[in-house]
């Protein structure tokens, strides 16, 4: 985490902007909205040290609703954007934030390359089981049998669902949590500890699409908080992960590597560049 | 290609300027490959016509380079005749052809090898001393191997002695003693430096040939200016990361080469949008698709210029010599942080990889600088996007107070709230072209020398061979005029107008296939007279002879 110069203290309400959100009434990633202002605000930061970062999505929209230091930028992409920004700015927060239709799909290689990579970011993505944005496609986390989609076969895509946080897991991921936005207090409180955690955490939000996936409204009755102790040893992780139904919420993973980068000092003057090349 | 750089090192050491291209087979490591170079007691910035000696240690795949190693019946081949006959190609071009036992030479020597017998043998046939060239091995060896010093420098001497006795000496004009500002550099280097120069302190990439030089350099030299540089997963990861470095304040580079750009124009485009400086050294190399990766060709211009969608105005920027490879770099990198939009550096595979000794570059003052927000009074919203005179909107560093706002790639008001409507579109469309088109570029958007009724237009590596084409020309008393293009886009409209004042005839000269420079030039500007277009593919390098050829039948 990134201490704080300032002495003033601030409220969620300062972390919000006056933009209002193009989400539907009853969209789950208004709850996010709340839990991440939330957490910044717990975690004595200042607006102007934080940033929120997304590429493109409904959820990916979230940054022009915070009063942070904001990229919206392409779809897929964030993740690159967050990890550039915090290791050209080591002395900012850095939070990235996404669908998983940004993240998993078109962002996938970035996903797996974040985890190895263990930049000092946070990692939330919106998980909703669908693009919502384009109206209603299966995304990487769909059920295979799904197919109340224009764009799915009948039956269903009949692909195995990515499971995240198992692929987390095994990228390297340092810390790994699964959020419920039903529960936008403790989802905050996970939020704040992924922050202060060192290297890259990864929180997953399940949130729900209720225009495109109205049965996810009963989530609320579904999504189990675990209160488990998080293992920091990872095959104990892999197995929790690989018999996890995808309804346990909590801190499932907290590794202890640490993270990259190193401390940016100047050596050199950059007239003494020329002398490689003098004769 | 080890003897090589010891040779250009000693031609140095002895006063002389001097190119140096390599060619190599697809091999990866080892197997056939050419040093080619060329001395001079002037500049040099192209390859000539004809080489005048070809040394082969052996003819292992050396046909592949027939075409490479253009030779005449004044050139001159020393070879070993244990290595076989020579090779019809090369029988046929007239060339005297001379032994040398190489082989035997270094055998008689302990720890010898042919490769130093020939380089002492080429520096005797063109009157390099033998004390230039013991100064060098004592740099590279003395320290580390003592032995290997010893029968390298009895390598160079009885090449040298032997080579005395050949005949067919091909001996340089005498070069003024060496000069202590005088540089070495390759282009790809020198790109690194230049971006260092302008402030670059971020650069994530991907390694792709030929480009891959300028990232070696930047991964060593910039953590000792207080940079970062992070090996990106991909090429739409290193466009990203510098987007988000950059986005918070630090000056960012990437490079690549023609298939890493195309994956860069959708990020390419977020930073058009969200007017946030960066910029990508494209080392163009002959294409499309993997094309052939080692050597040269000027065909992405189109990409370059036309590549990203949307109506996006962005900078696309040439080197036209090795070392202007640091000069240009460095001036993109004020550009892009001057006008916070995306630069392309359209470097290519024959300025990039060729070394090259040159007077030292100076010390210019471009350090990019954006212009810096103020926070605004109680109760008024920032406006990042503010619709100023110049075009340029004042742009915050993260951390300062009271001036966050979302960068937005969508299309936003100014103060950067997401907005579909078409004036906010029209404004902001206005703003981003308008602050290109009124920066002041000085005269470094054109190298432009000498004068005459007829203009050879062209960019990049071609520049040298037209440069060299139109003193030769002006020997023959067709009078000509160089404009070589550094600042390809925006377009200068007036600068060119008066370049071209009183020319009557044109030629374009490139390396592309469908003349792509040739359309941009006749597509964008009012040219006053048709032109004549000199372009034909990679990956053989423009020569000067083609281009005088065409000058003296234009003239006539
Ligand atoms: C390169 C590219 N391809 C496709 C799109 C279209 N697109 C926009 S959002 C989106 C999917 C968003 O889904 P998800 O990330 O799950 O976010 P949600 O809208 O569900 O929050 C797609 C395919 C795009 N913007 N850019
Ligand atoms: S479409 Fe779904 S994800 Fe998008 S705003 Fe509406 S409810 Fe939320």
């Amino acid at each position: 985490m990134t201490s704080c110069e300032s002495t003033a203290t601030y409220t969620a309400k300062d972390f919000k902007s006056e933009v209002k959100p193009v989400w539907c009434p009853g969209c789950g990633d208004y709850a996010v909205l709340s839990s991440i202002t939330k957490a910044f605000a717990d975690l004595g930061l200042a607006p102007h040290q934080t940033s929120v970062v997304s590429g493109i999505g409904c959820s990916s929209r979230i940054p022009a609703y915070t009063n942070t230091y904001g990229i919206h930028s392409i779809h897929g992409r964030a993740l690159a954007v967050g990890q550039g920004l915090k290791l050209g700015r080591p002395d900012l927060t850095v939070l990235v934030a996404g669908g998983d239709g940004d993240g998993f799909s078109i962002g996938g290689n970035h996903f797996l390359h974040a985890c190895r990579r263990n930049v000092d970011i946070t990692y939330i993505v919106m998980d909703n089981r669908v693009y919502g944005m384009t109206k209603g496609q299966p995304s990487p986390t769909t059920e295979s049998d799904w197919d109340a989609s224009a764009m799915a076969p009948p039956g269903g895509t009949g692909m195995t669902p990515f499971h995240p946080l198992a692929i987390a897991l095994a990228s390297g991921a340092n810390f790994i949590a699964r959020g419920f936005s039903g529960d936008p207090n403790g989802t905050a409180q996970i939020i704040a500890e992924a922050i202060k955690h060192p290297g890259f955490s990864f929180v997953a939000i399940m949130s729900p699409c209720i225009t495109f996936r109205e049965e996810q409204r009963d989530w609320k009755n579904t999504m189990r908080n675990v209160n488990i102790e998080p293992t920091t040893d990872p095959a104990q992780a892999a197995r929790r992960l690989m018999t996890d139904d995808g309804f346990n919420c909590g801190i499932l993973y907290r590794g202890d590597r640490p993270a990259y980068g190193k401390e940016k000092k100047a050596t050199n003057a950059v007239s003494d560049l020329d002398r490689e090349f003098t004769l | 290609m080890t003897a090589a750089n010891m040779f250009l090192d000693a031609a140095a050491e002895a006063g002389y300027y001097a190119l140096f291209g390599r060619s190599s087979g697809p091999q990866i490591r080892g197997g056939e490959a050419a040093a080619l170079v060329r001395l001079g007691v002037e500049p040099i910035t192209s390859v000539d016509d004809t080489f005048d000696i070809m040394l082969a240690i052996d003819w292992q795949g050396v046909q592949r380079f027939a075409a490479e190693l253009p030779l005449s019946k004044n050139s001159l081949v020393i070879c070993d005749p244990s290595a076989g006959d020579v090779p019809e190609v090369y029988v046929k071009t007239g060339a005297k052809i001379v032994h040398l036992h190489m082989k035997d030479l270094a055998k008689e020597i302990p720890g010898g090898r042919p490769n130093m017998i020939a380089l002492g043998a080429v520096a005797e046939l063109i009157g390099i001393p033998v004390g230039p060239l013991t100064e060098v091995l004592g740099k590279s060896l003395k320290k580390k191997r003592a032995d290997a010093y010893e029968a390298s420098v009895a390598g160079v001497k009885a090449g040298a002695a032997a080579a005395a006795t050949l005949g067919g000496s091909k001996r340089l004009a005498a070069a003024k003693a060496k000069d202590a500002k005088r540089w070495t550099v390759t282009g790809n280097y020198g790109a690194g430096l230049g971006a260092i120069r302008g402030g670059v302190r971020f650069c994530a990439a991907y390694p792709i040939t030929p480009a891959t030089e300028v990232l070696e350099y930047l991964a060593s030299a910039l953590p000792k200016v207080g940079g970062v540089f992070v090996q990106a997963e991909d090429e739409l990861a290193s466009i990203n990361m510098c987007l988000g470095a950059s986005y918070g304040g630090e000056a960012s580079i990437t490079s690549t080469a023609g298939p890493g750009l195309s994956l860069m124009t959708e990020g390419l485009g977020l930073a058009v949008a969200s007017e946030t400086p960066v910029v990508v050294v494209d080392v163009q190399r002959v294409g499309p698709s993997t094309g052939i990766a080692t050597k040269c060709e000027q065909s992405d211009l189109n990409i370059a210029v036309y590549g990203l969608h949307g109506d996006a105005p962005h900078l696309v920027v040439a080197p036209n010599s090795v070392g202007d490879c640091i000069f240009t770099t460095q001036w993109g990198v004020y550009l892009a942080e001057s006008l916070q939009t995306a630069c392309l550096v359209m470097s290519d595979q024959a300025l990039g990889q060729s070394r090259a000794i040159i007077d030292a570059p100076a010390d210019v003052a471009f350090v990019g600088k954006r212009l810096a927000a103020v926070a605004p009074a109680e109760g008024e919203v920032f406006k990042r996007y503010a619709n100023t005179a110049s075009g340029i909107s004042p742009m915050p560093i993260p951390g300062q107070p009271g001036c966050q706002y979302t960068s937005d790639g969508l299309e936003h008001t100014e103060t950067g709230t997401p907005s579909s409507q078409s004036s906010d579109h029209t404004l902001q469309l206005d703003k981003r072209q308008r602050k290109l088109t009124n920066f002041d570029y000085g005269n470094h958007w054109a190298t432009i020398e000498g004068e005459g009724d007829i203009a050879v237009i062209t960019w990049g590596s071609c520049t040298g061979a037209a440069r060299e084409a139109v003193e030769r020309a002006r020997a023959d008393g067709v009078k000509a005029k160089l404009i070589s293009l550094r600042l390809i886009s925006p377009i200068r409209p007036q600068h060119m107008a008066d370049a071209l004042k009183g020319v009557k005839k044109i030629l374009v000269v490139e390396q592309s296939h469908q003349g792509q420079f040739t359309r941009y030039l006749r597509g964008e500007y009012d040219l006053p007279a048709k032109p004549e277009s000199l372009s034909r593919s990679g990956p053989l390098p423009m020569r000067p002879g083609e281009i005088h050829a065409r000058l003296l039948s234009m003239g006539k």
